[in-house]
C-alpha cells in the first residue's frame, strides 16, 4: 500500500519535473531554438486542458450514473474542431490580427474597444471559473483522501492539503504564466508543461482502461457482455439533455477563458488548427474510450455506495495495483493542475487588463508616464490576480465544504460561460451586432444563469425555498426552475435553453435597435471580413532573409551604427555568435519593435514589423494610431513648411532688395548721365562763344555784347543747375535742417509771388483769394516759399495761354492746408503726368533753360515738411496741389 | 557753288554759335529745332551735310539717323552727330546707325570746322 | 493574348486556368469542411431516435450504442484527416503557404 508520504513525494517530484520542463522550454524559446515547441502536436496536446479533473474522474462517475451521456461533453468540442474551417479559423485569425489577449479582450475589441463589455465578460468568467477551480481542488483532495483512508499513519488533514495544493498551483502559474513581460507573447514553458500533462493523463486513463478490460474483464468480448449485463447496460439517454450538453460543451469549448488562452492566444500558427482538427477529437475519443468499461467494472467490483467519481483510482487500488493507482492519481493531478494554471493565467490577464489597469491608470496623474513602470505594474497586477483567483477558489471550496454540491459545478460553469457565445458568434459573423446588443444579451443571459441555475443550486439558501417553489412574490411563472410556467424540464436544460434563447433575442433586438459608434463599425468590418483584410499569418517562422529585411528597415530608421550594435547584441544573446544575423524570434521582434517605436511611434513600428514578418495584420487601432502619428508629422512638416516659406520670403525680400539696388544703381547711372548732359549743354555754348570771341577778329560791338550775354546766361544756368543738384542731394540724403517758424500762408504766398514774378516778363497774372489764406503755419517757411516759387515760375515758364493766368486757392480740409495752383494753359499731357516729379523730367523743349529739377525738389521739400505735392489732372491747365497738415508741430527729421 | 548745311539742334545758343562759325566758312546754314519732322525737313532742304543733336524733343537723333540711312534718296548724306551725353555706349550706337562723324559736347570750334570740311571733301570726292 | 504568335510558346493563360480549377477545388473542399460538423451532429443525434429501455424489450444494448458512437466519431476524425491532407496539398501546390520547414503532420 502506497503511503501518503510516497504519494506526496511523487507529487512533488512530478511538480518539479513540470517546473523543469516549463523552464527548459522557456529557455529554448528565448534563444530561438526548439522548433518543436511551436509544433501542431504541442498545440493539440495543449488543448487537452479541456479535460480537467472533472472529466478525468467525473466522466466515469457520470457514466456509472447515466450511461453514455458523459460522451456529450466530448462530442461538442469534436464537432467544433471538425468544423474549424469556418469557426475557429476565423476566431484565431481575428484574434491574431487584433493582438487579442483574452476572450474579454476579443469581445471588447469587437464592440468598439468597450471596457464595460470587457469587465462584464471578466466578471462572468471569474464567477464561472472560481467554482471550477474549487472543483479541481476538490478532486485532488478527494484523490488524496482515497490514499489517506488506506494509509495507516493517518496524518492526512484535508484542509491543509487543499491549501498547499492551491498555493503550489498559484506559484506555478505566477512563475511561468507571468514571466514574460508581454501578455501577448506565447508562454512556451506553460504550454509545453501542459502538453506533457496531457500525455500523462491520457496514458494514465488508457492504462487503467487497458488494465480493466484485459486485466479484469478478460478481453474485449467479455467486456462487452459485462457492459450489456450491467445496470447501465441499455441505451437510455434523455434526448433534451443529450442535445443540450453537446451544444453546451461545444459553446463552452470556444468560450472558456482557458480554452481561448491555449487555442487562440497561444496559437503560433493558424495551420496548426488543421492538425488539431482531427488530432484533438482523436485525443478526446481516446480519453473516453475506456470510460464505460471502467464504470461498469467499478460498479461490479466495488461495494454499494462507493463514490463512482473515484472509480479510476479505486478500481486499481481494489485490485492491489498500487503502481497503476499512483499513475492514475498523477493523471488526475495533471488534469487538475493544468486546468488551474491556465485558468488562473487567463483570468488574471483579464482581471489585470480590464479591471486593475484601468483603475490604476485612472488614479495616475499622468497615465502611462513611464513605460517601464507600467510593465511592472501590469506584471504585479497579474500576479496578484492569480493569487486572488486561487484564493477565491480555495475559499469557495472551503465554504461549500466539498461534497456532492460540486459535482455539477462543471456544467454550471459551462452554462455560465456559454452566455458569451451569442456576442462572440454574432460579432464574428454579423456586422450589425452592436455593443448595446452584446451588453443586453450578456446581461440577460448572465442574469438568467444566476437566477435559474447558480442560486437555486447553492445549498446555503441564498434564495428562499419558497421562491423556488412558488416564484418570487408568489408569481408562479417566475419560478427559477420553471420559467413561464413550463415545468418538468431538467434544470440544466431549462437554464441553457432559456438563458441562451433570451440572450440571443436580447442581443439581436438591441443590436437592431441601437446604432453603433464609428469604432464599432470599423471593428465589425475588420472582424467579419477578416479574411478579406488579412493575409494568412504564418507564425514567427523566421528566416534569415527576414532578418536581413528587418535590418535594412531598421537601418533606415535608427541609422547604421546603432542598428548594427543592436543586431549584434541580439545575435550574441541568441547563440553567442555576434558575427551572424539573429533569428527573428518573437522576443527579438518584440525588442526590435520597442526599439523602433522609440523613433517612429508604437503603431508604426508594429505595422512595419508586421509588414516584414507578416505575423499580424494592421488593426483599426493601429491605423488610427498611425493616423495620429501622421497628424503629428503633418504638423511637424507644416512647421517645416512655414519655416521654408519664411526662408523663401526672406529670399524674395533679398531679391527685391537686390532688384531695388540694381534699379537704384541704374537710376544713378541715368542720373549721372542726365547731370552730365545738363552740365555739358550750357558749357558747350560757353565754350563755343568764348572761342568765337577769342578767335574771331572784327566782331562788332553788338555781337560782342550779345555773345558775352549768352556766355553770362549760360554760366548762370550752370550755377543754378549746380545749386539745384546740391539742394536736391541734401534733401534726398535727409540731412537738411529745417528752419521751423510761424507765419501765415498769406505772408508766404506774398513773398513767393513777388520773388517769382520779379525776374520774368511779368505777363503771368496771379489770382488769389486772400481771405482764405489766413491759415497759421508752423513749418519751414522759406522751404515752403521755395515750393511756391517753383510752382509759380513753372506756370510762368510753361503756361502757353495767350493771357496766362494762375489761380491760387487755399482750403482747410480736415486739418490739412490745401493749396491749389491751377493755370489756364494746355496742362501736362496725361502720359507725362506721372513723370513730372522725376528728376530732369521736362515736358516739351525747355526753352526756359530749367534743369528739370524744380518739381523733384518740390516733392522732396514737401516730404520733409510732412506734406505732399500732387498733380491734379483734369483742371483745364496744369494744376498742382500742395497739402500740409496744419497741426504739424513737430520738427521734421 | 553753295554748300548747304542743315543744323538740327534744340539749344538756341548752340545753334547760334554753329551758325556763326559755318556762315563765316561760306556755308548756307539752315536750322531746325525739333525731332519729329526732321526727316521731312532734311528731304525738303536737300543739304550737303546734316549736323544732328541726339537729345531732341519729339524724336531722338539716333532714330532720325536710322530713318535717314533707310531713306532711298538721303542715305548717302554725311551726318555729323553732336551729343552732350558723352558715353561710349552712345558712340557705338551712333556708329551702328551709320553716323559719319560723332562729337561730344562741349566741342572746340576748330574741331567742328575740321569735321565739316572733311565730311564735305569725302562726300564730293565720292 | 489572343494574337496567334502566343500559341507557339506556353501562354500565360494556361496556368490561370489551372489555378481556377485549383481554387474551385479548394472552394468545394471548404464547403465540405463546413458541412462536416452538421454531418457529425446529425449522425450523433441519430441514437436519440432509438428506443430506450422505457419501452421494455426493444432497447438497444449499450455496447452497440458505444460501438455506433465511437464508429461515427472515428469516421468524423478520418474525414477531418483527409480534409486536412487535401487542404494542405492544395495550399502547397499553388505555393501560397510554404510550410516545408514546419513540423511534419
Amino acid at each position: 500500500m502506497a503511503t501518503l508520504n510516497v504519494l506526496i513525494l511523487v507529487c512533488l517530484g512530478y511538480v518539479v519535473l513540470l517546473f523543469g520542463v516549463a523552464f527548459a522550454a522557456d529557455r529554448m524559446a528565448a534563444v530561438g531554438k526548439g522548433k518543436w515547441l511551436r509544433s501542431p502536436l504541442i498545440y493539440t496536446l495543449s488543448l487537452s486542458i479541456y479535460c480537467t479533473a472533472w472529466t478525468f474522474y467525473g466522466a466515469v462517475g457520470n457514466a456509472a450514473r447515466s450511461g453514455l451521456e458523459f460522451v456529450t461533453i466530448y462530442l461538442g468540442p469534436t464537432l467544433v474542431m471538425v468544423g474549424w474551417w469556418w469557426g475557429l479559423r476565423k476566431l484565431v485569425r481575428v484574434a491574431r490580427s487584433q493582438r487579442v489577449t483574452s476572450i474579454a479582450d476579443l469581445i471588447s475589441s469587437r464592440y468598439g474597444k468597450s471596457n464595460t463589455l470587457a469587465v462584464c465578460v471578466t466578471i462572468l468568467a471569474v464567477l464561472g471559473g472560481t467554482p471550477y477551480i474549487a472543483l479541481q481542488l476538490q478532486s485532488i483532495t478527494l484523490s488524496f483522501s482515497i490514499f489517506a483512508e488506506a494509509d495507516p499513519t493517518g496524518l492526512y488533514r484535508e484542509g491543509s492539503s487543499v491549501f498547499w495544493v492551491a498555493t503550489g498551483l498559484a506559484l506555478f502559474a505566477i512563475l511561468f504564466g507571468t514571466r514574460n513581460l508581454d501578455a501577448n507573447e506565447r508562454h512556451h514553458g506553460v504550454v509545453t508543461a501542459i502538453a506533457l500533462e496531457a500525455v500523462v493523463k491520457l496514458v494514465a486513463l488508457l492504462a487503467v482502461g487497458i488494465f480493466v478490460v484485459w486485466g479484469i474483464a478478460g478481453g474485449l468480448g467479455p467486456m462487452m457482455d459485462r457492459i450489456d449485463a450491467s445496470e447501465i447496460g441499455q441505451w437510455n439517454v434523455d434526448a433534451s439533455r443529450w442535445t443540450t450538453f453537446t451544444f453546451l460543451s461545444a459553446a463552452a469549448f470556444v468560450c472558456l477563458p482557458r480554452m481561448f488562452q491555449v487555442m487562440v492566444v497561444e496559437n503560433d500558427d493558424e495551420s496548426h488548427l488543421r492538425t488539431a482538427a482531427w488530432a484533438f477529437p482523436l485525443y478526446l475519443l481516446l480519453m473516453s474510450l475506456f470510460v464505460v468499461p471502467i464504470a461498469v467494472v467499478g460498479l461490479d467490483l466495488l461495494p454499494e455506495g462507493s463514490n463512482p467519481d473515484l472509480f479510476v483510482l479505486t478500481v486499481p487500488l481494489s485490485q492491489g495495483n498500487d503502481g497503476l493507482a499512483v499513475l492514475s492519481f498523477i493523471g488526475g493531478f495533471s488534469s487538475a493542475t493544468s486546468m488551474v494554471i491556465v485558468t488562473a493565467m487567463a483570468l488574471s490577464t483579464m482581471v489585470s487588463n480590464h479591471v486593475v489597469m484601468p483603475i490604476w491608470l485612472n488614479t495616475q496623474d499622468r497615465p502611462g508616464a513611464v513605460p517601464g513602470d507600467v510593465r511592472t505594474i501590469v506584471l504585479l497586477a497579474r500576479r496578484v490576480s492569480i493569487a486572488a483567483i486561487m484564493a477565491l477558489g480555495y475559499f469557495y471550496y472551503s465554504l461549500s465544504g466539498g461534497g456532492a454540491a460540486l459535482a455539477s459545478i462543471g456544467l454550471v460553469a459551462f452554462a455560465g460561460i456559454s452566455q458569451i457565445l451569442p456576442a462572440l458568434v454574432g460579432g464574428l459573423f454579423w456586422r450589425g451586432a452592436t455593443r448595446t446588443g452584446a451588453l443586453a444579451g450578456l446581461s440577460v443571459g448572465f442574469g438568467l444563469w444566476i437566477y435559474t441555475l447558480l442560486l437555486p443550486g447553492m445549498d446555503g439558501g441564498i434564495i428562499p425555498h419558497s421562491v423556488i417553489e412558488h416564484g418570487p412574490f408568489g408569481w408562479g411563472w417566475l419560478r427559477p426552475q420553471a420559467l413561464f410556467g413550463i415545468e418538468g424540464i431538467d434544470p440544466m436544460v431549462h437554464t441553457v435553453m432559456w438563458s441562451l434563447l433570451l440572450n440571443t433575442i436580447a442581443f439581436c433586438l438591441a443590436s437592431l435597435l441601437s446604432f453603433p459608434s464609428p469604432m464599432e463599425r470599423l471593428q465589425g468590418a475588420q472582424f467579419v471580413n477578416v479574411f478579406d483584410h488579412s493575409v494568412a499569418p504564418r507564425g514567427w517562422t523566421g528566416s534569415v532573409a527576414q532578418s536581413e529585411d528587418l535590418m535594412i528597415m531598421t537601418q533606415r530608421i535608427l541609422g547604421p551604427t546603432p542598428t548594427q550594435e543592436f543586431f549584434q547584441a541580439e545575435a550574441e544573446r541568441q547563440n553567442g555568435r555576434p558575427g551572424r544575423l539573429p533569428e527573428p524570434t518573437p522576443g527579438f521582434l518584440q525588442r526590435l519593435e520597442r526599439e523602433l517605436s522609440g523613433s517612429v511611434g508604437a503603431a508604426t513600428a508594429h505595422a512595419m514589423i508586421g509588414q516584414i514578418v507578416g505575423g499580424a495584420s494592421v488593426s483599426v487601432e493601429d491605423l488610427l494610431a498611425v493616423a495620429d502619428e501622421s497628424a503629428q508629422m503633418l504638423e511637424y512638416s507644416s512647421q517645416l513648411e512655414a519655416k521654408s516659406a519664411e526662408l523663401s520670403r526672406t529670399a524674395r525680400q533679398l531679391r527685391e532688395a537686390n532688384a531695388k539696388l540694381t534699379q537704384v544703381s541704374m537710376q544713378k547711372d541715368a542720373f549721372l548721365s542726365q547731370v552730365s548732359h545738363e552740365l555739358r549743354t550750357p558749357m558747350t555754348s560757353i565754350r563755343a562763344f568764348s572761342e568765337i570771341m577769342r578767335d574771331t577778329d572784327g566782331l562788332s560791338a553788338d555781337e560782342q555784347t550779345r555773345y558775352a550775354a549768352i556766355i553770362h546766361d549760360e554760366a548762370l544756368r550752370l550755377t543754378r543747375l549746380l545749386d539745384d543738384l546740391l539742394d536736391l542731394s541734401v534733401l534726398e540724403s535727409g540731412q537738411v535742417s529745417l528752419n521751423m517758424g510761424d507765419g501765415t500762408l498769406r505772408a508766404v504766398l506774398d513773398r513767393a509771388v513777388s520773388s517769382a514774378l520779379t525776374g520774368g516778363g511779368a505777363t503771368l497774372q496771379v489770382r488769389r483769394t486772400r481771405a482764405s489764406e489766413r491759415m497759421a503755419l508752423h513749418t519751414d517757411l522759406d522751404r515752403l516759399g521755395q515750393v511756391f516759387i517753383n510752382l509759380i515760375s513753372n506756370a510762368q515758364k510753361y503756361c502757353d495761354a495767350a493771357e496766362p493766368v494762375l489761380t491760387i486757392s487755399a482750403h482747410d480740409v480736415g486739418g490739412q492746408m490745401v493749396v491749389d495752383f491751377v493755370d489756364n494753359g494746355s496742362g501736362i499731357p496725361p502720359d507725362a503726368q506721372s513723370m513730372v516729379f522725376e528728376k530732369f523730367a521736362r515736358v516739351g523743349s525747355d526753352k526756359a533753360g530749367g534743369a528739370g529739377l524744380g518739381l523733384a525738389i518740390c516733392r522732396e521739400i514737401m516730404q520733409r515738411l510732412g506734406g505732399e505735392i500732387a498733380y491734379l489732372p483734369g483742371q483745364g491747365g496744369a494744376a498742382f496741389r500742395i497739402s500740409l497738415p496744419l497741426a504739424y508741430q513737430q520738427a521734421a527729421q | 557753288m553753295s554748300r548747304k548745311v542743315l543744323l538740327i539742334e534744340d539749344e538756341p545758343n548752340i545753334t547760334e554759335a554753329i551758325r556763326f562759325l559755318l556762315t563765316r566758312e561760306g556755308w548756307q546754314v539752315e536750322t531746325h529745332d525739333e525731332g519729329t519732322d526732321a526727316i521731312q525737313v532734311i528731304a525738303a532742304a536737300r543739304p550737303d551735310l546734316v549736323i544732328l543733336d541726339v537729345m531732341l524733343p519729339g524724336k531722338s537723333g539716333m532714330d532720325i539717323l536710322r530713318d535717314l540711312r533707310d531713306h532711298a534718296e538721303l542715305q548717302a548724306l554725311p551726318v555729323l552727330m553732336l551729343t552732350a551725353r558723352g558715353q561710349s555706349r552712345d558712340r557705338e550706337m551712333a556708329e551702328r546707325a551709320g553716323v559719319s562723324r560723332f562729337m561730344t559736347k562741349p566741342f572746340s570750334n576748330a574741331e567742328v570746322l575740321t569735321a565739316v570740311r572733311d565730311l564735305h571733301a569725302q562726300a564730293s570726292r565720292s | 493574348m489572343t494574337s496567334p504568335d502566343d500559341d507557339e510558346q506556353p501562354t500565360p493563360t494556361r496556368p490561370s486556368v489551372f489555378l481556377e480549377r485549383q481554387s474551385y477545388r479548394r472552394r468545394r473542399l471548404a464547403d465540405a469542411a463546413r458541412l462536416l460538423p452538421f454531418l457529425g451532429a446529425a449522425m450523433l443525434a441519430l441514437p436519440l431516435l432509438w428506443p430506450d429501455d422505457s419501452g421494455g424489450a426493444g432497447a438497444v444494448p449499450l455496447s452497440s450504442a458505444m460501438f455506433y458512437i465511437f464508429a461515427c466519431w472515428g469516421a468524423l476524425i478520418l474525414i477531418a484527416v483527409l480534409f486536412g491532407i487535401a487542404a494542405r496539398r492544395l495550399s502547397t501546390r499553388d505555393g501560397s503557404a510554404p510550410e516545408a520547414d514546419q513540423w511534419p503532420r
